[in-house]
């Protein structure tokens, strides 16, 4: 078996990387995570230049009071910053100083203006990062549904970190 | 994140994931996803480059309107930078010599954990 921890060039195995490393913690059982082998599709409802889009983080707002719940914002004033030291991006190799690097409001909402598509929705949104899969999809995404159909949103950008 | 893309696309909304977690992302199966090749943390493309995140939300509206079928996975045209290789190599590893320490700190975790469903179990 190839060791994972070298590096092929091939994309990083996050799942067996977090297994051995929760194995290392002493933990007994491996996190399973989601898999389905139905993936839903939709086609956007008109021509993307027409389309009004909702962009969608894992970050959380500033000042975070702790709790990771769902949470939404305006996009002007976009926020500088954003909470993102409980989430787990590689703090050795980089830094999310830069919040464009992960939620790109300025550099969507450029291209809107230059007719790439018809705009961002008022709001962005954060969704929360949960261990338990049952939360996200019984309470976060039919959440993030709601807000976006009362945005009007025909499509999303999400940029998990 | 990829489950909230699959429940918005099931409801008709159509969605677009850019980020860096490919094995992840495509295991759970998501209708379109832009693989950019970083550390976590920078899915839209490197700090304070904006042209290069201009060109990373472009690709992501193009694979929006454009993509054919669900499972669609492209490939951004960038990679991390030249001057730190040992990225892919650095993230998450167990390093040998730090196996006790690592121990004791899940030990540590356990038992916060205990004591916080003991405290809600009392309350």
């Amino acid at each position: 078996m190839s060791n994972p921890m070298v590096d092929t060039g091939e994309p990083v195995p996050y799942m067996e990387r977090t297994r051995q490393y929760y194995r290392a913690l002493g933990y007994a059982k491996d996190y399973v995570w989601a898999q389905h082998d139905e993936v839903p599709f939709a086609k956007l409802p008109k021509p993307l230049s027409e389309c009004r889009l909702a962009l969608i983080t894992t970050a959380g707002p500033v000042p975070y009071d702790g709790k990771r719940q769902l949470w939404s914002a305006a996009i002007d004033p976009a926020p500088a910053r954003l909470h993102t030291a409980n989430l787990a991006w590689d703090k050795e190799s980089t830094h999310t100083d830069d919040r464009g690097s992960f939620l790109p409001i300025e550099i969507a909402s450029k291209l809107a203006r230059d007719g790439v598509f018809a705009g961002l929705t008022p709001r962005f949104h954060g969704v929360p990062t949960d261990y338990s899969q049952r939360s996200t999809t019984d309470d976060v995404a039919p959440k993030v549904l709601q807000r976006l159909r009362d945005d009007g949103a025909d499509g999303a950008i999400l940029c998990p970190l | 994140m990829s489950l909230v893309a699959r429940h918005l696309e099931a409801n008709g909304i159509p969605t677009v994931i850019i980020g860096s977690a490919r094995d992840v992302v495509e295991y759970c199966g998501v209708p379109r996803f832009l693989f950019t090749d970083f550390p976590l943390g920078n899915p839209c493309g490197h700090p304070w480059d904006q042209q290069m995140q201009e060109k990373i939300v472009r690709q992501a509206l193009d694979l929006l309107a454009n993509a054919t079928g669900p499972k669609t996975t492209v490939n951004a045209p960038f990679t991390w930078k030249a001057s730190d290789p040992g990225w892919r190599a650095r993230y998450g590893r167990v390093d040998p010599a730090e196996r006790e320490r690592l121990l004791a700190v899940g030990e540590e975790r356990r038992r916060q954990k205990a004591k916080a469903k003991t405290a809600v179990r009392d309350a």
